[in-house]
């Protein structure tokens, strides 16, 4: 990474330093900054850790909401639940190292948001993947990143004993180069033991938990996420980090051992920029300084540099700064739970982040440069003058059958039945889950007063690619729909952005619009912002992603028992569709294997109407009155009416309202639900559960066997 | 009636365990690195990644300190449940026979399946009755049990396998489709599939719950008598 | 000294790691491939290595399903 002949000059770029960056930063210091500095500074103002290109951007997100306890900012946000208790989630990415090693990329990415959930001091009770690849049917290289990463996800969250309860999984070509891989978290604490990451108290000591430091990740996450994947990223690998989940059991728990016994003053886990990030965004937060000893880190390499030890990412690490009378106590908790603990540095009054290593200084910076300093960048959105996507490959040539078109829907690759991916994950350890993945459209876990939280992510990346703002909106109503379909009210959103270049007007445009509409809809159905992520920089030479603002909602009912299913229960229910419903064929399902491209204007969203409709199914399942309801998505009615004959193993007959497009989707805003006739009043009635067939009239009739063969035979070929 | 449950570093499925007995009587968790079982009538070893399934699935665990507590207790008669990870360290110990291996798929797998009561005498299956169906879960990566032919005639012969997949329901290509043996003195049983997550019909079946009931039955009849 | 202890699934035991390899090299061009196995290797610096076969017997294999051989 340095070489004795190239100036500091040269070297900044080498680092992913602009030239204005730099020169800011001597204007700053006052001076020229030394080797270690210069590496901790080249990844505080990095892409991944400064959001130089969003900050501005995500102020526009609302984030006040009756029951938030934390919002962005802190390692998670955090929503008050009731009985005491409160949840905490977040989403994360971790899409170019899973690009590189998606084994270890996507276990990593687990890891580490797992720990942002317990750095706040909330056991984890659950994650959920939101992942994109190329097609299977042609990608040999889309195939291997997906069995990968789900191996991986599984290899992490089932060793750690947190459950996999949901997710989503899209494959489009605008994904060959540049796959998606976002986990999220949740996690349940009691109010007492939420912590915050702050370091206070000068004279307190800083203290290392956990693994040892190697050599992982250096020049990695946060330097990759910051540059476009081009050739030679063989050349990456070297630096990739190994997840190790036994660890990471003993530091969960340990860890919240520490905070049941309030031994901490605060905590903060170790993530992309390890020990220079974690450490003096905790300064910054206090408004202190800090002095760490990098001599006394315990190294799983010998001899690394002082830089390399401040940026190296090992996982399975925590920073917790504690009292110094207290510090015996911690390191015997640790010791317990065989966590190493090492004291490397104690909290100073001022503003200086000081490393030494031995007795002698290697860096000494204000605080304020390495996170306040960081330069913000306007974007310049302009639409963009041409498509910027292509047409997937037709599969359909539009003279099939409705039954022939409904059938290669439900066994196209984005809506075929996960169950070969779910299947290995453990989805419920914990004994939490009330609603396993594909029972409902949101997973659902009992707390101990016998309520219960809902959790549902989702995004459409080829719906936001023809449509950014109204997509995005499209993704915040989903999730709320999602939730009411068992039963709950959203209480907040966590969101991962996923997006090409920034500094292409056109990519600028999508993020723009994008942020636009999750703010736009978050506002109109009262949900806020508690905290997020952002991905930058995914794009090829072919160009970019689709935009893909990921959204992950959370939300409560109040009985567990009463929780939501999506299937038909019982034969002779009647069934209705239920909320304002204007499908459209743009961006849907159809239209992709017919051929087309992503483009044209998403159907327009009224909010009042979607809000009520919300409303009312979630009041309706709470009651009971509804025996099950699903949300429209893709492939639109008819799959939904599918999707609702397989999960209850009983057929139906419909008969749809006049002209309605049994394919066109407008997503987030209408459900087929069922239960007793009088129960439905005053919706419309368009059919009754019964028999083993679905036969929509004049459509279509098809055994329930064969929609299952069809959507289950979907994916087990590629996994 | 007092459960005992062994935490390992690693175990995951400790406290669903401690939960599921609590339903049935009184349940503790036991430190691995003590050798104290608490005046436990029957000891439980949770499923779980003990020591990072590291070398062997409960390779490592078997040595820890308290199982040599473990190991007397059951020479003595105690009653001792295996579940998952737990079966896999007990069969490491020597406490059962037969060893679990990859499943057949190399795959981690999550199921809800069927088992079949073979034997329904004895402290584990004696609520149950002979050709009985539970459903249970299963999820694990390692469960394919194996034990060479003859060992298996002799279980069969024995009346040691008490617990069987079944047809068409065998998750990981377990010989014989065998779910779960005990030792021969009918005082140990281990199966990979986990009873604790079928103790409430809220959370799927409630099944497993006659495993816990015929321990306790057992326990009152022979020890607390 | 430093010694290696090779480990491999007992002959007769279904191997389906090594099934899978064996399935996956002719896709990739390779012919002639059969008879594939899978196992481990442990290394380690010992002191005195009279006390490897009974390390192994105790805690580096499951004699059940493994035989090893120990190399210095």
């Amino acid at each position: 990474m340095s070489s004795s002949t190239s100036s500091l000059e040269e070297r900044h770029r080498q680092l992913g330093l602009t030239d204005g960056e730099y020169a800011r930063i001597l204007e700053r210091l006052g001076r020229p900054p030394g080797d270690v500095e210069l590496a901790m500074l080249s990844l505080m103002w990095s892409e991944h850790c400064g959001y130089k290109h969003s900050r501005r951007l995500l102020r526009r997100l609302p984030k006040d909401g009756a029951h938030v306890l934390m919002g962005p900012g802190e390692n998670a946000g955090v929503v008050d639940v009731g009985s005491g208790l409160a949840v905490a989630f977040k989403v994360e990415s971790h899409n170019h190292p899973s690009a590189v090693e998606p084994f270890q990329g996507a276990a990593t990415g687990v890891g580490g948001i797992l720990r942002d959930v317990f750095a706040v001091g909330a056991r984890p009770i659950a994650v959920l993947d939101s992942l994109r690849f190329g097609e299977p049917s042609v990608s040999e290289r889309s195939r291997y990143l997906l069995d990968q990463a789900v191996a991986g996800i599984g290899h992490y969250g089932n060793s750690i004993g947190v459950p996999t309860v949901g997710g989503e999984i899209y494959f489009e070509g605008s994904y060959e180069q540049n796959c998606l891989v976002n986990a999220m978290c949740l996690g349940l604490a009691p109010h007492a033991r939420l912590i915050r990451s702050a370091a206070a108290g000068p004279g307190n000591v800083v203290v290392l938990l956990g693994a040892l430091t190697g050599r992982d990740g250096i020049g990695g996450a946060s330097v990759l996420a910051s540059a476009e994947l081009g050739e030679g990223d063989e050349a990456k690998r070297p630096s990739v980090q190994i997840g190790d989940p036994f660890t990471e059991k003993k530091l969960l728990e340990c860890c919240l051992e520490l905070l049941d016994r309030e031994l901490l003053a605060s905590l903060q886990d170790l993530g992309a920029a390890g020990l220079t990030s974690a450490a003096s965004e905790m300064a910054s937060k206090g408004g202190v300084g800090l002095r760490l000893d990098v001599g006394r880190v315990p190294l799983r390499e010998p001899g690394m540099e002082p830089f390399e030890i401040m940026v190296s990412e090992s996982q399975e690490r925590m920073l917790c700064v504690v009292e110094p009378e207290r510090v015996a106590d911690v390191l015997g908790v640790c010791e317990r739970w065989e966590i190493l603990a090492t004291p490397i540095g104690c909290v100073a009054e001022g503003d200086s982040f000081q490393v030494l290593d031995g007795g002698v200084v290697v860096a000494d910076l204000p605080v304020s440069v390495l996170v306040d300093d960081c330069p913000l960048y306007n974007l310049s959105p302009t639409p963009p003058a041409a498509p910027l996507y292509d047409a997937a490959d037709a599969v359909l040539t539009g003279d099939e059958s409705p039954a022939q078109t409904l059938l290669a829907l439900l066994r196209s690759p984005n809506l075929a039945s996960r169950l070969p991916v779910f299947e290995q994950y453990d989805p419920i350890v914990q004994s939490r889950t009330i609603r396993r993945p594909d029972e409902a459209d949101a997973a659902v876990l009992m707390l101990p007063d016998s309520s219960a939280i809902a959790v549902s992510i989702d995004c459409n990346g080829r719906r936001v690619a023809c449509d950014p703002r109204r997509g995005a909106m499209e993704a915040v109503y989903e999730c709320s729909a999602n939730l009411a379909c068992v039963g709950a009210e959203p209480l907040g959103l966590t969101n991962c952005l996923n997006f090409g270049n920034p500094e292409k007007p056109h990519v600028a445009w999508q993020l723009v619009e994008a942020v636009e509409g999750l703010a736009l809809a978050c506002e109109q159905l009262g949900v806020p912002v508690v905290g997020g992520n952002v991905s930058l920089y995914n794009e090829a030479p072919t160009g970019p992603i689709f935009p893909t603002p990921v959204v992950g909602m959370v939300g409560k009912l109040p009985s567990a028992a009463r929780a939501g299913r999506l299937g038909f229960v019982a034969e002779g229910d009647a069934i209705a569709l239920v909320g304002p419903f204007e499908p459209s064929a743009v961006g849907s399902e159809l239209s992709k294997l017919l051929g087309r491209p992503p483009a044209g204007e998403l159907p327009a969203a009224d909010a009042g109407r979607i809000r009520v409709a919300h409303q009312t199914v979630r009041a309706r399942v709470r009651s009971g009155a509804f025996h099950s309801a699903h949300d429209v998505a893709e492939g639109g009615v008819a799959v939904a009416l599918a999707e609702c004959c397989v999960g209850g193993g009983l057929g139906a007959s419909v008969r749809l309202p006049n002209g309605l497009d049994p394919f066109g989707e407008a997503p987030g805003r209408a459900f087929i639900v069922s239960g007793r006739r009088e129960a439905l009043a005053p919706f419309v009635v368009i059919g009754e559960v019964g028999g083993d067939a679905l036969a929509i009239e004049g459509l279509l009739e098809l055994p329930v066997s064969e929609l299952r063969d069809a959507r289950e035979g979907g994916l087990r070929e590629w996994v | 009636m007092k459960f005992g449950i062994v935490r390992f570093p690693g175990s995951c499925d400790d406290i669903d365990a401690l939960q599921a007995a609590s339903r049935v009587g009184e349940a503790v968790l036991l430190w691995h690195a003590d050798h104290d079982l608490q005046g436990a009538d029957a000891i439980i070893v949770p499923g779980g990644f003990s020591y990072g399934d590291y070398l062997r699935a409960g390779a490592i665990a078997r040595f820890a300190p308290v199982m040599s507590e473990v190991e007397e207790f059951a020479r003595e008669g105690g009653l001792v449940l295996g579940i998952c990870n737990g079966f896999q360290v007990l069969c490491e110990a020597g406490l059962l026979p037969g060893a679990l291996l990859p499943n057949v798929s190399l795959k981690f797998i999550f199921r809800q399946v069927e088992l079949e009561v073979v034997r329904s005498v004895g402290p584990f299956t004696g609520g149950c009755e002979v050709g009985e169906r539970l459903s249970i879960p299963v999820k694990h990566t390692t469960g394919r049990y194996y034990a060479p032919d003859r060992v298996l005639d002799r279980l069969q012969a024995t009346g040691q396998v008490l617990l069987r997949y079944a047809v068409g329901h065998n998750p990981n290509g377990s010989l014989r489709d065998i779910a779960g043996v005990c030792n021969e003195a009918r005082n140990v049983f281990g199966l990979m599939p986990h009873p604790e997550h079928a103790v409430d019909s809220l959370t799927g079946s409630a099944d497993g719950l006659r495993i816990f009931e015929s321990m306790r039955s057992h326990v009152e009849q022979h020890v607390l008598a | 000294m430093r010694a290696r202890v090779l480990v491999r699934p007992k002959a007769g035991i279904l191997d389906p790691q090594g099934q899978a390899v064996e399935r996956a090299l002719p896709a990739l061009g390779f012919d002639g491939v059969s008879n594939v196995h899978v196992g481990r290797l442990i290394e380690l610096d010992v002191d005195d290595p009279e006390r490897l076969p009974e390390m192994c017997e105790r805690l580096l294999t499951n004699p059940l399903i493994e035989d090893y051989e120990i190399e210095r």
